[in-house]
């Protein structure tokens, strides 16, 4: 069989064709988007010798099950699961070679939220401003997959070299953000700031791609009053008027009206990515700062 | 002008009103253009723009910048985009109550202002049009809708959107286009860009 597609046969709960995403248009309104565990999708295609930003599937917490129509090389990492093929257990974490018409199934995350799997040629979905992800805040890429759904691959390029099985870091039991107190820091009373960095938040399951929602105790602010629209970046961590902050994920919106409390820093938001909600959240000051 | 460090590779700088912002943005792009700054995003705003993604710490140029000198940003009178507008929305009579005006003279007052972009954002290809005067300004309806159809020219504080496609809403509705604000198979995606001159053309109905 030379045709170079997969059928989605169980598209679990929401599961996305992600890259590294979609830079360089924030000012038209899009959202950067890309996989939220970018660490573990790089991985996924270096294991299957896929160049860092090939498009992969990003699974979340009861993963998919999917049939390739042609012979291709797989890895899955980011959240553990099981991973069958026709309903024997393959590896996890290193490269499969899937036959074509076997059924690949992930399993839901034994811890962790969000598996990612890398095909080799990667998921070749036609790019939107240069990028397959799919965007959930605003629509951009590929919607979400369904099941019967049909997704192209790409030809294997041999460019690329391989790993065999690397390291990768576990979920966190308890996330820990480092921050920096952000642009509108002074819109939030000073009890509130050492509430921010002193008290524990947990993970809320209104959590999405859009933003890590946290519950704990709301911060106050020192005054009232409406903050115009303004930029908003990755990692920002914004307070509604509910007083519980939000850490902005690859979906956030491009602008906000609410202000920015602190930022976290970026290599801290993998892991934000893989949090269940219940997970104990610390926000720490940065060190230097 | 205040520059607010966001993280380590971002800066937000404040202005005092759309009209810096505008020449802000202008020197930003321009500086960018030569090669005198490298950032990944320049996303104007109502009062500020962000620098996000710099390519060097963020503090460097926080410094700096209070000190810019900003040129006014050039007249770009021949390019407006002219976008025809049946106003027909259902909120028309509203707007006209609110501006204490009759309703046949609404599309003749926000069909003569010369409008620009002061900033997108809410969803790709919506722009934050700003240039009636301000005593039109009109407050967001007490309910939002569920969803505005696309095309839906609206009004909301200082500012007239029109939405590139179906969402929820809470703008006044004034009018239908059926120009298309974006479409990611054209170049480019978004028929209005921050700094883009625009003019609504009441159309006329046979």
């Amino acid at each position: 069989m030379t045709d170079r597609a997969m059928a989605v046969v169980r598209a679990g709960a929401l599961t996305t064709v992600q890259d590294e995403g979609r830079p360089g248009h924030a000012h038209l309104g899009v959202p950067h988007s890309g996989a939220l565990d970018l660490p573990a999708s790089r991985l996924a295609n270096r294991l299957v010798g896929n160049p860092p930003g090939a498009a992969v599937l990003e699974t979340t917490l009861n993963g998919c099950a999917v049939r390739p129509r042609c012979d291709v090389t797989v890895a899955v990492v980011g959240a553990p699961c099981t991973v069958t093929l026709d309903g024997r257990p393959v590896a996890w974490g290193a490269p499969v070679r899937v036959p074509a018409g076997a059924l690949l199934d992930l399993g839901p995350a034994l811890s962790g939220v969000r598996s990612y799997a890398a095909f080799a040629g990667g998921v070749a979905v036609e790019p939107v401003l240069g990028s397959r992800s799919t965007d959930l805040l605003s629509g951009l890429g590929p919607a979400p997959l369904a099941d019967g759904a049909v997704l192209p691959l790409g030809t294997v390029s041999s460019a690329h070299t391989r790993v065999d099985v690397a390291p990768q870091p576990g979920p966190p039991r308890e996330l820990v953000l480092r921050i920096s107190l952000g642009p509108r820091a002074d819109w939030f009373t000073e009890a509130s700031l050492r509430t921010l960095t002193t008290r524990a938040y947990r993970v809320s399951s209104a959590s999405n791609r859009i933003g890590l929602r946290t519950e704990g105790p709301p911060l106050l602010r020192a005054s009232e009053g409406e903050l115009p629209s303004e930029g908003m970046v990755l990692g920002a961590v914004q307070v509604p008027p509910d007083g519980r902050p939000v850490v902005f994920l690859a979906d956030h919106p491009t602008t906000g009206g609410y202000p920015v409390v602190a930022v976290v820093r970026q290599e801290d938001l993998p892991a934000a990515a893989q949090a269940t909600p219940g997970t104990p959240v610390r926000f720490v000051p940065a060190a230097g700062r | 002008m205040k520059a607010l460090p966001v993280g380590d590779r971002a800066l937000l700088v404040e202005v005092s009103g759309g009209e810096e912002a505008a020449a802000l943005h202008a020197e930003l792009l321009r500086r960018r253009a030569v090669g005198e700054l490298r950032v990944r995003e320049i996303v104007p705003a109502a009062r500020t723009v962000l620098l996000d993604g710099l390519d060097e710490p963020a503090g460097r140029l926080a410094a700096q910048l209070p000190h810019w000198e900003l040129p006014p940003p050039a007249p770009r009178e021949d390019d407006a985009v002219h976008i025809p507008v049946r106003y027909d929305g259902p909120d028309l009579a509203d707007v006209a109550a609110l501006w204490g005006v009759a309703v046949e003279d609404v599309p003749r007052i926000h069909a003569a202002a010369e409008f620009r972009v002061a900033f997108c954002g809410f969803a790709p290809g919506f722009g934050y049009l700003t240039g009636l005067p301000a005593r039109y300004d009109v407050p967001r309806r007490s309910t939002p809708r569920t969803s505005v159809p696309a095309g839906s020219v609206a009004l909301a504080g200082p500012y007239t959107g029109v939405y590139p496609r179906s969402s929820p809403g809470g703008w006044q509705l004034i009018g239908t286009t059926d120009t298309v604000l974006w479409d990611h198979a054209r170049v480019p995606a978004a028929l209005l860009a921050p700094g883009t001159l625009v003019r609504f053309v009441p159309e006329v109905t046979a």
